[in-house]
């Protein structure tokens, strides 16, 4: 019996050709030890864009992530911010590039020996920040946009899943970066909660203008980014072109990885509308 | 096959002494460049300097008290009772004090060191640590390793007394000896070269248990249960090494005349 040759990958396409890259990844392979976790992927992600990377446990988003804030290097390829290729530097030489992005970690990753108060001003004392009236100013601020000053004294531990996972929103966005990176964000919680993650995750995307990467597994919350944007009147989503036909439209695209290659590229209209069975399979 | 996994059992051994080499060297580095973490410093001399006296007093204390026992029942025998005070000085000051305090600090902060540092690295917060500008060896091994080494030395010192005291309590009650003989004869037997080799060696021992704790804890793997094994591994190295190194040590004073 012949085995049906596998389907061939559907024709990826860089949506963001032509536009300034903030985040950019050119034929970049990684391996630990003998498992290849990622070969060849390439992407691009243009100042105030969302990409959503998709893909089964193990596919390595997570990865990609740490590549591109500088915590991995590449076997092969280039990883570009603000078109510098990281490759090169050191730890010391990438601290300033790193200034300019934010991380939330799956779990939040919060020092659970500081503080809430301590954890979201631990990045301006690390910038040499000692006026302690602007540091409390600043962190103030960057929870009430995340709901959370209620929690300035309490440690990590005294919070819920959620609650730590907006905290550690206020963290990285505590000093403005440019760019956020959003390691399964929503991963754990319950609809309602999740929900309130995407909320925060539009609104700086859609009132500060971050350009942002989300690693999710969650297709809802794919879409909601996709398909809709913060409104400040509303305090809430609104769907895209909900406003009577002037519309913000909300430039998101996807990316799906398969054993580690960028399996698909494109937006959500392309996903949805996908015939390639795989895709098919991972959307159902 | 055999081959193979000698050749990588060897590898990996090389390659651990190379990176706790480069662990250490970063790390005694670090103190002389900025940023500085001295308040982390100062709150670890509190957790293992301060942490670790009680156990560190009870264990010297008990064990001059039980040398003096046993070497009371031999130096009996030969009629020398008189030298209890210079034995357990002696002893205490050239071996015991560095080797036991050395041995109890490890048990408690090596392991707890280790267990800290793998419980950030499996949660994420080290990769937090430098997603948000900070250089972790500065933040969390730098401080440990200093403190360490300022609060072994002042421990062992205290081991050594507490160790004479006992000593001088059970020579006084059951060797009927008097405390002025007792102290006036430890006074005395101690020299330069048996002061000099009782507080070099916890410097040594510092570097041990301080790094060995911070160098299993960065290479912990495997989630909770890795945590654990790496606390496990963290105290037996630091122990073996600390009595390895204390040989070697002695071994070298010994053969450089310094004897």
């Amino acid at each position: 019996m012949t085995l049906p040759e596998a389907e061939p990958p559907p024709r990826t396409r860089d949506r963001s050709e032509g536009q300034t890259a903030v985040v950019e990844l050119r034929h970049v392979s990684l391996a630990f030890e003998e498992k290849q976790v990622l070969n060849d992927v390439s992407f691009r992600v243009g100042a105030g864009e969302t990409l959503v990377l998709l893909g089964v446990t193990g596919s390595g988003k997570s990865v990609l992530l740490k590549l591109i804030l500088g915590l991995l290097k590449p076997d092969a390829g280039q990883v570009l911010v603000g078109g510098q290729d990281l490759a090169p530097l050191s730890e010391s030489q990438l601290y300033p590039i790193r200034q300019h992005m934010g991380i939330v970690f799956q779990e939040g990753a919060l020092f659970d020996s500081l503080s809430v108060y301590e954890n979201v001003a631990y990045r301006l004392r690390e910038e040499g920040l000692k006026d302690e009236a602007k540091i409390e100013r600043q962190v103030r601020e960057v929870l009430r946009f995340v709901e959370m000053e209620q929690t300035l004294e309490k440690m990590p531990a005294e919070l819920s899943g959620g609650m730590r996972r907006r905290v550690s929103i206020a963290r990285a966005i505590v000093n403005e970066p440019a760019i956020m990176l959003y390691d399964s964000p929503t991963a754990g919680l319950d609809p309602v909660t999740a929900h309130t993650i995407n909320i925060l995750i539009a609104k700086l995307r859609d009132v500060q203008n971050v350009s942002s990467l989300v690693v999710t597994q969650r297709l809802a919350d794919a879409y909601a980014l996709a398909h809709f944007t913060y409104s400040a009147e509303q305090q809430g989503l609104v769907a895209v072109a909900s406003d009577g036909g002037l519309g913000r439209r909300v430039p998101t695209h996807f990316l799906v990885l398969r054993d580690g290659t960028a399996y698909f590229s494109g937006s959500t209209d392309e996903l949805t509308s996908t015939p390639d069975p795989y895709l098919r399979k991972f959307l159902a | 096959m055999f081959q193979v996994l000698f050749e990588r059992f060897v590898k990996g051994k090389v390659l651990a002494v190379q990176e706790f080499t480069d662990l250490l060297i970063n790390s005694v580095r670090h103190a002389f460049t900025r940023p500085r973490y001295l308040v982390d410093t100062l709150v670890q001399m509190d957790v293992i300097g301060f942490g670790s006296l009680a156990i560190v007093l009870l264990t010297g204390f008990f064990t001059g008290g039980v040398l003096a026992l046993q070497t009371y029942r031999t130096l009996s025998t030969f009629g020398e009772v008189g030298l209890l005070g210079q034995v357990v000085a002696l002893s205490m000051v050239r071996e015991l004090g560095p080797v036991l305090t050395a041995l109890m600090v490890a048990g408690r902060n090596s392991s707890g060191i280790a267990s800290e540092i793998g419980s950030m690295l499996v949660s994420e917060q080290i990769d937090a640590m430098r997603a948000l500008g900070t250089d972790p060896l500065r933040k969390l091994v730098t401080p440990r390793l200093y403190a360490t080494l300022v609060t072994l030395p002042l421990l062992t010192i205290l081991a050594d007394f507490c160790g004479m005291l006992g000593g001088a309590i059970v020579s006084t009650s059951t060797a009927h000896l008097s405390s002025a003989e007792y102290w006036t004869l430890a006074y005395q037997a101690l020299e330069f070269e048996d002061c000099f080799q009782g507080l070099t060696k916890p410097f040594f021992f510092a570097i041990i248990v301080a790094l060995v704790g911070c160098y299993f804890g960065l290479h912990t793997t495997g989630g909770t249960e890795g945590v654990g094994r790496s606390t496990t591994r963290a105290v037996v190295v630091a122990c073996v090494l600390i009595l390895v190194v204390d040989f070697f040590y002695t071994k070298f004073l010994i053969a450089t005349g310094f004897f």
